[in-house]
């Protein structure tokens, strides 16, 4: 049972929040991980993720509104089921970055934080991801993939196209 | 996945158990992991935490983060006698441009990672440490979390360790996305759920830090330092570096070289050597225009003075740092007024807006940055930018402003006639736009 009753998340989460709120010598130190698990599963930090969310620290929904908004990561909108995150900080840059990123536009007909008709694939240009000898380099979802060319990002696509990409969460 | 590399120069202190599988607790104990702890536990509670201060300060190990302050020092400042709990924090927020070394580090190692954090605690008497990755690095979190279960259930964490008496407990933290949290009164902010704003220093970590407690904050790697110096010592370890930098350093190459990724180098090794011979040069035999040495917030290299030491002394008395150990090569294909404007986009977005100079001073100069870039520069904006950029040095609560104004003057001093040239090359029929169509809302 969840200490929420009516919990908008999985048992499974409900249970690892119950958790993870009283492991910190702060309860609310629990926030942005909670904030990140909660998008993971819902999609987005919504009103309704907000308003738990608050409950179970016992701080202002307002507060976590102010958070939310600092964290790049979080998003109050949906977002596609596979999020493509084109790196094209230096590194990338340098090793054909923005041509990836052009690539993935094209291919998919969207551009920056956009999602397809469909709501498959959303796509995003993002800072440094920590790839950078592996450039260029780009993350579906938190998945990494690096050393791309347009034909591998083709392929890493049509992978997640078909259900067949890796998803870690 | 990330490649492992090796080449013949390298020295693997922090390296040697990576692509061995290491991620393995059982593997990792048969490469002679937590033996470190044991032997800083083996000194006796009244001994313990001044032999490892001692050993880590004779290790002349300097903070891997970018600062290059010496680590042995760091952790003698926290007080003996606290009323608050203390605390350790591993910083491994990597978000520096061109810098992956904690990635592989997580990878390959992270029990390397979770001992260190246990020596830091037993340093400062410490019973609760806390391991911070940023949030994009969620499939190493789950390696580092699996790491750290591993460790309670052999009864290395939790209660009375390694049967010594001594508690100490590990907690994972994942971050959200923000470059800014990787400054380290930020990350506790953050850590303490709160927008990963910095605060005003003195007081320092080691006096008041997370939850108001005393707290050692360390970057991974040089957390991760911590156990191969006590095994070897602090004297040979020193020796492995140059004067003052102690040990080996895992460097990122990225960008114009043949072979880009993470060696393990020692301190004082030779820039040039490391880009042409380590590295395997230039690719695709073009010629090298400049180098970016230690992360995006340094400032830039010209090719004549990289006959030079990878150490934090030499790179300061060239005019720039050794940062994050993330080296940037650039060839002569690269336009500078481009990479400038890469460079400043990527600070502006991570300013977290809470002083004012940065707030203002990365967003006016991604504008005038972007104007140039798009044809419509002035000669004056030249002088603007370094005006602006000088301004923005040292008035900010944290490293940020000057981590955005830094390589800005670098490049503005070493390339100033390249944006002299590409204003005056740029003229002839291009439209004026406003910065505001030119950069759009934000």
């Amino acid at each position: 049972m969840s200490e929420i009753a009516n919990t908008i998340f999985s048992p499974e989460l409900a249970a690892r929040f119950d958790h993870l709120v009283t492991i910190y010598p702060l309860r609310r130190s629990a926030l942005v991980p909670m904030l990140l698990y909660a998008q993971d599963e819902i999609g987005y930090v919504s009103d309704a993720v907000i308003t738990e969310i608050a409950e179970r620290i016992g701080i202002l929904e307002l507060d976590v509104r102010n958070v939310l908004s600092y964290y790049s990561m979080l998003r109050t909108k949906p977002a596609g089921k596979y999020n493509v995150q084109v790196c094209t900080n230096i590194s990338c840059m340098l090793r054909g970055g923005y041509d990836i990123l052009n690539h993935c536009k094209s291919k998919l007909g969207i551009g920056h934080k956009e999602t397809t008709k469909d709501g498959v694939f959303s796509l995003e240009e993002v800072e440094c991801i920590g790839a950078c000898c592996w450039a260029p380099a780009m993350q579906v979802n938190y998945d990494f993939h690096d050393n791309l060319t347009t034909a591998k990002v083709d392929e890493i696509l049509e992978t997640y196209r078909a259900g067949q990409g890796k998803d870690v969460k | 996945m990330p490649t492992l590399v090796s080449h013949p120069d390298e020295v693997k202190v922090l390296s040697r158990r990576f692509g061995q599988g290491a991620a393995d607790i059982e593997k990792y104990i048969e490469l002679d992991g937590y033996k470190a702890v044991q032997q800083a536990l083996a000194q006796g509670p009244e001994k313990m935490p001044g032999w490892i201060i001692d050993v880590m300060k004779a290790s002349g190990l300097r903070g891997r983060g970018g600062a290059g302050f010496p680590t042995g020092l760091k952790w003698s400042f926290v007080p003996k006698q606290s009323e608050k709990p203390k605390y350790v924090l591993v910083n491994g927020d990597e978000s520096e441009p061109g810098t992956c070394k904690d990635h592989m580090l997580f990878r390959e190692d992270p029990h390397g990672v979770i001992e260190g954090t246990m020596i830091a605690g037993l340093a400062i008497g410490s019973k609760l440490g806390f391991i911070y990755l940023r949030g994009e690095y969620r499939y190493l979190l789950k390696i580092v979390e699996k790491a750290v279960a591993d460790a309670y259930a052999k009864g290395f964490l939790g209660k009375n360790i390694f049967g010594s008496g001594v508690d100490f407990d590990i907690i994972t933290q994942t971050g959200a996305g923000a470059y800014e949290v990787g400054e380290e009164s930020a990350l506790m902010e953050s850590l303490e759920g709160k927008r990963g704003v910095p605060r005003i220093k003195p007081p320092f970590p080691a006096v008041v830090g997370l939850y108001g407690g005393p707290t050692v904050i360390n970057n991974a790697e040089t957390i991760a330092s911590a156990p191969p110096i006590l095994l070897m010592g602090g004297e040979a370890y020193a020796k492995l570096g140059s004067e003052r930098n102690g040990g080996t350093r895992l460097f990122g190459i990225s960008g114009h070289v043949e072979r880009p990724g993470i060696y393990e180098l020692p301190m004082g090794y030779n820039l040039k050597r490391a880009i042409y011979e380590v590295a395997g040069g230039i690719k695709d035999g073009k010629k090298l225009k400049a180098v970016v040495p230690g992360g995006s917030s340094c400032p830039v290299l010209l090719p004549e003075e990289i006959d030079i030491g990878l150490d934090f002394d030499q790179m300061g008395k060239a005019g720039t740092m050794l940062g994050s150990g993330g080296i940037v090569v650039l060839d002569e294909t690269v336009s500078i007024v481009e990479f400038a404007l890469r460079v400043m986009s990527f600070y502006q977005h991570e300013s977290c807006g809470w002083c004012i100079p940065c707030r203002e001073g990365t967003d006016w100069l991604k504008k005038t940055l972007t104007r140039v870039h798009a044809g419509g520069g002035v000669k004056k904006d030249v002088d603007g930018i370094q005006y602006l950029a000088e301004n923005m040095l040292g008035r900010t609560f944290c490293p940020l402003g000057d981590a955005a104004a830094m390589p800005t003057l670098g490049f503005i001093k070493k390339f100033r006639k390249e944006f002299e040239d590409y204003i005056e090359g740029h003229k002839a029929g291009t439209p004026i736009l406003t910065v505001e169509q030119l950069v759009g809302a934000h």
